[in-house]
């Protein structure tokens, strides 16, 4: 019994880039810096793909939410071996605006239409870090979550999941269908080779705005500020330990 | 005073002097470094005659003046948060990656363009200063020591970017502060990638100055086949391109190979700012394989027999029993402790699947043990774990001790007997020398542990690095096959090339380098 994934991705700017603020000071500057695929959403996308090799899914689905460059991030997907892909169109101006909750819409949506079995995710993007489009999904589908996911195993009654949490690993079974979210030690995943990626180009891209799916796009938060971490001082040197002890009294950080 | 004209040569900083009350000409020379100076003048040519007016040392104000001078005059160029002389700074920028303890320079800038980079060449041409480029440290034979202190040219901080990729002609053209990694980070999501892994993350300008190569290079190549064009400036500033002005065809036969005589050539006739370097296509699938054997030998014999199938391996390792044992201790592994060949296989499915069989089976008739192989990633990055932390193990046999790693190759038929006679040589000398090889292409390391505060065990691996390159050289090898020459192997160098074969590197280096400024007392002697 062959699943069907939907898998999503995010285009985020590349870990590797140094972030700066915008002078509004409502953002970051994203115009001619290098984005890429989330690198959890990668692991998400690597993981269906063995699955798919195990013969245990049989079509993969990625879809991306965003700006004509979203596209980029799909035919990503599509080299590394997604089946198709799907384009939910946010105008750039919307961008800032549109939260992991509408995200969780959009993607619960697609799932009944596409009638998925696993909804497939990154545990969080590293652009806002927000750890919560797997939950709010598996929540809005009222499906099974298995988040943080560092294996995954098909069992009879449904999956096998090993999860890492704070104290160690945690194993779960849930049924299917379900909703799950990518840990760092799940796989490694592979690189896109050259004759994927000219394949890429050939496969299904369908297009579509969170209107067509009918979700609400306002905004439920607003964006105060965008703040540096405080600039680090400079340190002061010490002659001796009578020295550092004195100083560390001097600054109360020390009564005795 | 004949020895007064080669002492100018030397001299680092010359101030030319009128006298008022008599028509002579005053020469006084310096050195920058305070506590070393020398004074002299000299017969002009063309004067009736001359004579010594005074002798006297110049004052420290005198030298300061001329260090602060320069330095006034660099800042002009790169900026004053560009220059520095400060202590740790200095220190930093005169010590590479390997054993020997290296000279710092007396000034380091930071230059942000070409443009800047040859400004600063042409001051330091008008001082006579010693010119030292500098990448990013990671190279293992003292390349970057200021023998004669000078200005450190680190041109990795902030001339960092890639200036073009081009994915369709394989090539990309990168900045000095592009390291192997970075320039892999950029290109993958276009399928593609660069191939030269000399294990550090080194600056792909810097793997250019010193030829470097790696575990790649019996399938994809060196630095040397790697590389289309070069944009270098030269010591007195001037700006060439070795392959021509924005050239990157694959191939060409237009004028002198340039490229190939800036390639490793270490920093002694010009400052690398950029590189065109070629990419290849990520493979599709890519299979490691693991497997030991009773001895050296018999692994060497399944790696000439594999070449000679023409299978078409992208890494061929081998370490031997006591690296075995140390990647054993170190990442809590448990190989039998024998030499092992350590193979990446590289192609479409079908391809990396015949040829694991192909190499498999020469194995077995070379007496190999349990083939173990792997084709996921993780999977692979396990089998080669032993590889990929060898020096950190070696480290780890001694705690405390530093690794004098040697680096020299030969044919590979004579692989054998040298690594044979090598390790005789190392147990007699007492010392612990775990090997790790790219047999592929003859080349191997030997990386001879020795207690830094022990100088006369650092003499012993020293004897026994030189009596290998030695060896190397007879069999029809070279003393370096990817490290470069240094400091460390300038007298195997003449034995490698006769006196003569020195000579026109001298002369070609005379005529890029006139004051000899590029990174003094590297590769081969004035003299």
């Amino acid at each position: 019994m062959a699943l069907k994934v939907l898998v999503g991705c995010k285009r985020v700017i590349d870990y590797a880039v140094k972030i700066r603020i915008k002078p509004d000071k409502l953002g970051v500057v994203t115009e001619g810096v290098k984005h890429s695929m989330n690198p959890f959403d990668e692991i998400a996308v690597e993981e269906a793909m063995r699955m798919k090799e195990r013969k245990l899914v049989n079509e993969i689905i990625v879809v991306s939410c965003g700006p004509a460059q979203a596209m980029e991030t799909i035919r990503t997907a599509l080299a590394m071996g997604a089946d198709r892909g799907i384009h939910v169109e946010i105008p750039l101006d919307q961008m800032d605006t549109f939260q992991p909750l509408h995200v969780s819409k959009v993607l619960a949506k697609l799932a009944e239409k596409e009638k998925v079995d696993i909804v497939m995710l990154g545990k969080l993007a590293i652009d806002d870090d927000s750890n919560q489009t797997a939950q709010m999904t598996a929540s809005l589908l009222d499906w099974p979550q298995g988040v943080f996911a560092s294996k995954i195993d098909k069992t009879d009654a449904g999956l096998e999941i090993i999860r890492e949490v704070d104290g160690g690993l945690e194993t779960i079974r849930t049924t299917l269908p379900a909703v799950l979210s990518a840990d760092l030690r799940l796989n490694e995943p592979r690189y896109a080779t050259l004759p994927n990626i000219m394949k890429a180009k050939k496969k299904k891209v369908d297009k579509m705005t969170p209107a067509d799916l009918g979700v609400d796009m306002a905004p439920r938060i607003q964006i105060v500020s965008v703040e540096d971490p405080p600039v680090r001082e400079a340190g002061q040197t010490v002659a001796d330990v009578d020295d550092l002890v004195a100083k560390l009294k001097e600054k109360g950080f020390s009564s005795a | 005073m004949r020895g007064v004209p080669q002492l100018l040569s030397r001299a680092k900083h010359i101030r030319v002097g009128f006298s008022a009350s008599e028509p002579v000409l005053a020469i006084q020379a310096g050195i920058l470094q305070p506590d070393k100076f020398t004074q002299t003048f000299v017969q002009i040519r063309g004067l009736k005659s001359s004579k010594v007016i005074s002798q006297a040392p110049l004052t420290a104000v005198d030298i300061a003046d001329s260090g602060k001078q320069l330095k006034q005059e660099l800042e002009a160029i790169v900026g004053p948060g560009n220059v520095s002389s400060g202590e740790s700074v200095v220190l930093q920028h005169g010590q590479d990656e390997g054993p020997h303890p290296g000279k710092s320079p007396d000034i380091v800038v930071f230059p942000s363009s070409t443009e800047e980079v040859s400004e600063v060449c042409k001051i330091c041409t008008r001082h006579n200063v010693p010119i030292i480029p500098y990448g990013t440290g990671t190279g293992l034979e003292g390349g970057i020591s200021a023998v004669e202190g000078g200005v450190c040219v680190n041109v990795s901080k902030n001339m960092n970017k890639i200036l073009q990729i081009h994915q369709e002609d394989f090539s990309a053209v990168v900045q000095p502060g592009i390291s192997r990694e970075m320039l892999n980070q950029e290109v993958r999501a276009d399928g593609l990638w660069f191939p030269v892994d000399p294990g550090a993350d080194a600056s792909v300008c810097g793997m250019c100055a010193t030829g470097a190569s790696g575990t790649n290079a019996v399938r994809y190549g060196t630095m040397k086949e790697n590389c289309l064009n070069l944009e270098v400036v030269l010591a007195d500033g001037r700006i060439i391109h070795t392959a021509g002005i924005g050239s990157r065809p694959k191939k060409s036969s237009a004028g002198y190979n340039l490229t190939s005589l800036f390639l490793g050539s270490e920093g002694t006739l010009g400052i690398i700012t950029s590189a065109t370097v070629c990419l290849h296509a990520i493979p599709e699938s890519v299979a490691a394989a693991v497997v030991g054997f009773p001895t050296v030998q018999n692994a060497v014999d399944t790696v000439v027999m594999t070449l000679q199938c023409s299978v078409p391996m992208a890494r061929m390792e081998l370490l031997d029993e006591v690296q075995m044992k140390a990647c054993n201790e170190y990442s809590g592994l448990s190989y039998p402790e024998t030499p092992h060949l350590f193979l990446e296989f590289h192609g479409s499915e079908s391809e990396v699947e015949s040829q694991t069989e192909t190499v498999r089976d020469i194995a077995a008739d070379n007496e190999g043990g349990e083939f173990q192989w792997a084709v996921q990633q993780e999977d692979r990055t396990k089998l080669w774990t032993a590889r990929h932390r060898a020096y950190y193990a070696d480290i780890a046999l001694r705690p405390g001790c530093r690794s004098l790693t040697t680096d020299v190759c030969v044919p590979v038929s004579a692989l054998p007997d040298l690594v044979t006679a090598t390790k005789a040589d190392i147990a007699e000398h007492g010392l612990i020398g775990p090997m790790v090889g790219h047999v592929g292409d003859g080349n191997f390391h030997t990386m001879l542990l020795f207690d830094p505060a022990d100088p006369e065990e650092f003499r012993k691996c020293k004897e026994v690095a030189n009596k290998m390159a030695r060896s190397a050289i007879a069999l029809g090898g070279t003393c370096t096959g990817e490290h470069g020459v240094g400091q460390g192997k300038m007298a195997l160098l003449e034995e490698q090339f006769g006196k003569d074969g020195i000579d026109v590197m001298r002369k070609i280096k005379g005529a890029l380098d006139p004051q000899q400024l590029m990174n003094p007392g590297k590769i081969f002697s004035r003299k």
